[in-house]
């Protein structure tokens, strides 16, 4: 029993058809009872008044916008070594997904940033590496979508998501160099003191959970109406012969 | 050694011969440094602050333009399976064409930036590091072209997913080339920016062959 197993479409689908309702039902649960329990049963912060509730959809938004990133990098180096059609899939049902996260990330930074830096807009490190994200992200959807053959458009698109993941960081970094910026430091951490404070943490913490089994939910359920797509196209051409 | 230099060659004169490629990257680069003016209003010590920006963009902008052609002629007409046959590895002809590519655009922009500098009041002191950050920097924008035009190259209508795909690319190149010039007109330490501008230009340089080759490859399977 390897995971390698769940590279076969067939398994694949009978394993998430199993998995998805559940991962959804937790999506929909942790995410419900964190964002509740974090808007009307937290206090308001210092000096930042009730403006902080909205961390309960920035943070995990924002968080879940580069890990995207990162899962379909992962993916298409699994498919450019192992030739996995699932995981070619699995990449490029990520990225609408890392897209819409990444543009929720931006918004609900814009809708703070009004009342608390004073602008909706500041060309801050954090806030132009995630515009930057957003450009990768439209590119490599743009890719795929321009390339009729399936496999050469797996292929094209992880080659353009592995040198896309070395200049999204290069860029990062640089972005740094160019200018200091308004954006706080890191609200968690795994190794560090220095985080929110519990009474904000715990219905965080729930609500990154909820996030994360929505991004699951929804990679699961792009992958596999792709690999039915695909069936349905097969069939297709069978009937025409 | 002499197929190296025969590459180099052919495409020198394809891009020189053929309906002025070379020319009109310098064109376009005049045209848009010409329009900024009209876009901000003529007022010197304006364009004095943007300048490094507006001629490093304007770069960036002309070198994208000829892009396209890059693989797209020889991949139509089969040059490429048969350059791809030779013994020649695919990485040493992706890094040929995109230093051609250099020399036909990215060159004539080096010798042309000071004197668009002037028409933007670029301020003395800058004049040096504007050549020597374009010189240094516009290598890495054509062999970043490179991935994207080996990308592209099947693609009907490829030039603009050519442009999205590659922009994004040029943000690190820009912000440390435009940063050489803007630090030395303002009289502060130029050798941070520069070193971190030759730090991606190399970089670009040892790997995009590698990343265009394979796309390339994939393209011809």
């Amino acid at each position: 029993m390897s995971i390698w197993e769940f590279a076969n479409p067939v398994r694949f689908m009978r394993l998430t058809g199993k998995v998805l309702p559940w991962i959804t039902a937790l999506a929909i649960g942790c995410l419900a009872t964190g964002i509740i329990w974090g808007f009307f049963f937290t206090p308001e912060a210092e000096n930042f008044g009730s403006t902080v509730k909205i961390i309960y959809i920035h943070v995990p938004a924002a968080t879940l916008a580069i890990n995207a990133w990162g899962v379909m990098f992962v993916a298409s180096l699994i498919w450019l070594i192992r030739r996995h059609h699932v995981s070619a899939l699995v990449a490029r049902a990520a990225a609408p997904v890392g897209m819409t996260l990444t543009l929720i990330a931006l918004i609900t930074g814009a809708i703070w940033g009004q009342p608390m830096w004073g602008t909706y807009w500041e060309w801050d490190p954090r806030l132009t590496s995630f515009m930057i994200l957003f450009v990768f992200y439209l590119g490599y959807m743009a890719l795929w979508e321009a390339i009729d053959e399936p496999d050469k458009a797996a292929d094209l698109t992880s080659v353009l998501a592995m040198v896309g993941t070395v200049f999204a960081v290069l860029s990062r970094y640089a972005v740094n160099f160019w200018n200091q910026g308004l954006h706080q430091g890191a609200s968690l951490s795994l190794d560090k003191e220095e985080h929110v404070s519990d009474v904000f943490y715990q219905p965080l913490l729930l609500s990154m959970a909820g996030f994360f089994f929505l991004f699951l939910a929804l990679v699961f359920l792009r992958t596999r109406t792709e690999i039915r797509a695909r069936r349905v196209k097969a069939l297709l051409l069978q009937e025409a012969n | 050694m002499n197929a190296t230099l025969a590459v180099l060659m052919r495409e020198l004169r394809l891009a020189l011969r053929s309906g002025g490629g070379a020319g009109l990257g310098l064109a376009f680069f005049l045209i848009v440094v010409m329009l900024i003016p009209f876009g901000v209003g003529p007022v010197p010590h304006l364009l004095a602050q943007i300048a490094p920006g507006t001629l490093w963009i304007a770069a960036l902008l002309a070198c994208l333009l000829s892009l396209d052609r890059l693989f797209q002629a020889d991949f139509e007409d089969g040059t490429l399976d048969i350059l791809a046959l030779s013994p020649m590895p695919l990485e040493g002809l992706v890094a040929i064409k995109a230093f051609a590519h250099w020399l036909t655009t990215g060159l004539p922009l080096v010798i042309a930036a000071p004197i668009l500098g002037i028409t933007l009041s670029l301020p003395d002191t800058a004049y040096w590091w504007l050549v020597i950050s374009l010189a240094v920097g516009t290598p890495a924008l054509s062999f970043l072209g490179a991935i994207g035009a080996a990308l592209t190259v099947g693609i009907r209508r490829g030039g603009l997913l050519l442009s999205l795909l590659v922009l994004p690319l040029y943000i690190p190149t820009l912000i440390f080339g435009a940063r050489c010039v803007a630090a030395a007109s303002e009289g502060m330490d130029v050798v941070p920016a520069f070193q971190f501008l030759a730090g991606v230009t190399l970089f670009t340089l040892a790997l995009t062959p590698i990343a265009a080759a394979a796309a390339l490859r994939m393209h011809m399977r």
